[in-house]
């Protein structure tokens, strides 16, 4: 399924191209109040609490930003292979194998200086992400399956492989939770405690900005980037002009593997220091509504990414001091998701034809200015 | 050895069924849909719905019947969102089937906690369950019903022509005076309340609706219909054979050997070959998940 890409066309279209974010966003806070009040809960209150449990304080701050780095990443895996017109819903089984890569590596390697180990679990977890992906776009490029049942497929086969691999006694620390040996200390990411001394946000944090930094590099300014938007654009254009689809199927579900399993090893490395099974589920999938809401757009990414991280951490809050489970965020997130995919929708709903009104009210305003 | 084959016997070809049954469900569900051109990834999300719908209607009306009807209002309501979603609307659908997905996990927990007061689960009575009809609660036999009405309607009814029109070629459906839009919401919400009726068997077989059980069912019915060609008498087949696994698998629990990951893998593994094409190629419907526009002549 070919994405749609809107025609840019100057600053006037971008800014209009948040609109629909927006209003998605107004949209779901409006039904997700309506659910609240159907409860009999006080959609306020609620709202309050969300507030102050992810805005209010430096701890929750820290919170909502150690909830949103696994977002930026798996974020920025649907965005890129989305711009090669793919769409990779496996961010959550390549997060689990570079996950347990990371605590393979991290586990077993040892005698290393931090800086060098860290790093070499980070690469070991994004390679084993990136080959986990390479799958389902090889499938795709080679035989052309579809990579979103494949993906889905092997995010199924992903959980269960670790969770046999957990169990054998070469990784498993003694017990009855299927969990592994806790890694080295010295492939674990530092926390930045100086924000909040208890908090679990990590250096891991500061390599999801630089990676919304390098792939924005890489989808803007470099060749890659440009035949990787073009295959997405128009396939049977590109390969015309000689530009080579299977290659660039293959290279944008490896990036965007890459990325994702980062994103394991940054909850193993910075946040559990082990690896579990069941790994937390569910960053995979909330990476498609962080793509979708932040446009595919690198930075987009970024800002979707800290505002579900600011939804988590507020939910946790909810869940702790009222009635309302943190579920809700759950909810809301689902409908975000269905606005945005209803863009047609909110075009519909007259706000666009607001827009386009206040800019031709703004155009005549300049036009009438010349002629004075 | 002789423990893998000491677990052959009635029992497990009864297992084999049980399993089998809410993939059946939800195959012919996503059945419907994928030939009618709709993309159905959201079959986990519906069956959850349906299993807490059914589940939480029969504990309070203490009549299962209605909870089984109420599985398949509501499973059929989801369809409907999923069908505005992406035919009113034109959302991609497999996006809307992620966000159904989500919907599903979110919203039935958030319920069960609102109406059950902080609970995540909760048990049904003894009248809040099925009689046994022989071996099996009725949903079984309607199970078997529903694939072979699925069958017989696609393949020998003038409607399920069209049907099956629309998922190939529905410019020349609209041509020979189908609506196009309209027989894929019907189909649409036919899947929904499939798979409501596939997500209400679980709570009536195991006795209580707890958070996430369908636990990827809903996938594995669609690779069902993958494996099986996207037909309904292929589906039940793989739907049988994937049953025949989960139960393998969970007999042999215990009794060492094999570690039973192995069987749980089968049926992802089975689907990703199926779709490469070296075991004889599975094939998606030509015009699956193609939003469909009526030449307009302006």
């Amino acid at each position: 399924m070919k994405p749609r890409v809107p025609m840019k066309t100057g600053v006037e279209s971008k800014l209009s191209g948040l609109l629909p974010p927006l209003v998605s966003l107004l949209l779901a806070a409006a039904v997700s109040a309506v659910i609240l009040l159907l409860v009999g809960e006080n959609p306020f209150h609620i709202g309050s609490v969300m507030l102050s449990g992810s805005l209010g304080s430096l701890r929750s701050i820290a919170n909502t930003l150690e909830e949103a780095t696994p977002l930026i990443f798996t974020g920025l895996c649907v965005a890129v292979a989305l711009k090669c017109g793919l769409f990779n819903i496996g961010g959550e089984g390549q997060l689990v194998i570079g996950a347990f890569a990371a605590a393979w590596v991290g586990v077993k390697l040892t005698g290393l200086d931090p800086v060098t180990h860290v790093t070499v679990c980070i690469l070991i977890a994004g390679l084993a992400g990136a080959l986990w992906a390479l799958i389902a776009g090889v499938l795709k490029a080679r035989f052309g399956a579809h990579e979103v049942i494949n993906t889905i497929m092997l995010n199924y086969i992903a959980f269960i492989l670790t969770n046999y691999l957990v169990t054998l006694p070469y990784f498993k620390k003694p017990g009855q939770i299927p969990q592994t040996f806790d890694i080295a200390p010295s492939a674990a990411l530092p926390r930045l405690s100086f924000l909040y001394q208890y908090t679990r946000l990590n250096i891991g944090f500061v390599l999801a900005i630089v990676a919304v930094i390098l792939v924005y590099v890489i989808l803007e300014k470099t060749r890659l980037g440009f035949e990787l938007k073009s295959v997405g654009f128009n396939p049977t254009a590109s390969r015309a002009s000689g530009i080579s689809v299977v290659r660039n199927m293959v290279i944008a579900m490896a990036i965007g593997g890459f990325l994702a399993g980062m994103a394991g090893s940054e909850r193993v490395l910075g946040v559990h220091r082990y690896f579990i099974s069941p790994f937390p589920f569910g960053y995979g999938f909330a990476g498609i509504a962080v793509a979708l809401l932040g446009r595919n757009n690198p930075f987009g990414v970024l800002l979707a990414a800290i505002f579900f991280g600011a939804l988590a951490s507020g939910g946790a809050q909810v869940d702790i001091e009222t009635h309302v489970p943190r579920e809700l965020v759950t909810v809301i997130q689902a409908i975000v998701i269905l606005f945005v995919a209803c863009e047609y929708l909110v075009r519909r709903m007259g706000l666009m034809q607001l827009v386009d009104l206040m800019r031709r009210m703004g155009l005549r305003r300049r036009g009438a200015g010349a002629h004075e | 050895m002789n423990d893998i084959f000491a677990v052959f016997g009635v029992s497990l070809l009864w297992a084999t069924v049980r399993k089998s049954v809410p993939l059946i469900f939800a195959s012919t569900g996503g059945f419907f849909s994928e030939r009618a051109g709709v993309i159905n990834i959201g079959l986990e999300g519906m069956m959850l719905f349906g299993a807490f719908s059914g589940a939480i209607i029969s504990v309070t009306t203490h009549n299962p019947w209605l909870g089984i009807a109420g599985a398949a209002v509501v499973g059929g309501m989801i369809g409907y969102l999923h069908a505005i979603a992406t035919i009113t609307l034109r959302a991609n659908q497999i996006i809307s089937g992620v966000a159904i997905n989500m919907l599903g996990v979110g919203a039935t927990i958030f319920l069960c906690q609102v109406c059950m007061g902080g609970e995540r689960s909760f048990s049904l009575g003894p009248v809040d369950r099925l009689p046994l009809w022989g071996p099996f609660i009725p949903l079984v036999y309607l199970a078997l019903l529903v694939v072979g009405g699925a069958f017989v309607f696609c393949y020998f009814t003038i409607p399920g022509l069209r049907l099956r029109a629309v998922g190939e070629h529905p410019r020349a459906a609209d041509t020979q005076g189908v609506n196009v839009n309209r027989t894929r919401f019907l189909a649409v919400i036919t899947s929904g309340v499939c798979a409501g009726l596939g997500g209400a068997y679980l709570p009536f077989f195991s006795g209580s609706f707890t958070k996430n059980m369908t636990s990827g069912q809903g996938f594995i019915a669609l690779a069902a219909l993958i494996f099986g060609k996207w037909n309904p008498l292929g589906a039940l087949a793989a739907c049988l054979l994937f049953g025949f696994a989960d139960a393998f698998q969970e007999s042999l629990q215990g009794r060492g050997g094999l570690p039973s990951q192995i069987f749980q893998v089968i049926p992802y593994i089975l689907t990703i070959v199926a779709l490469t094409g070296i075991i004889g190629r599975s094939t998606p419907p030509s015009a699956l998940g193609k939003h469909y526009e009526r030449e307009t002549s302006k």
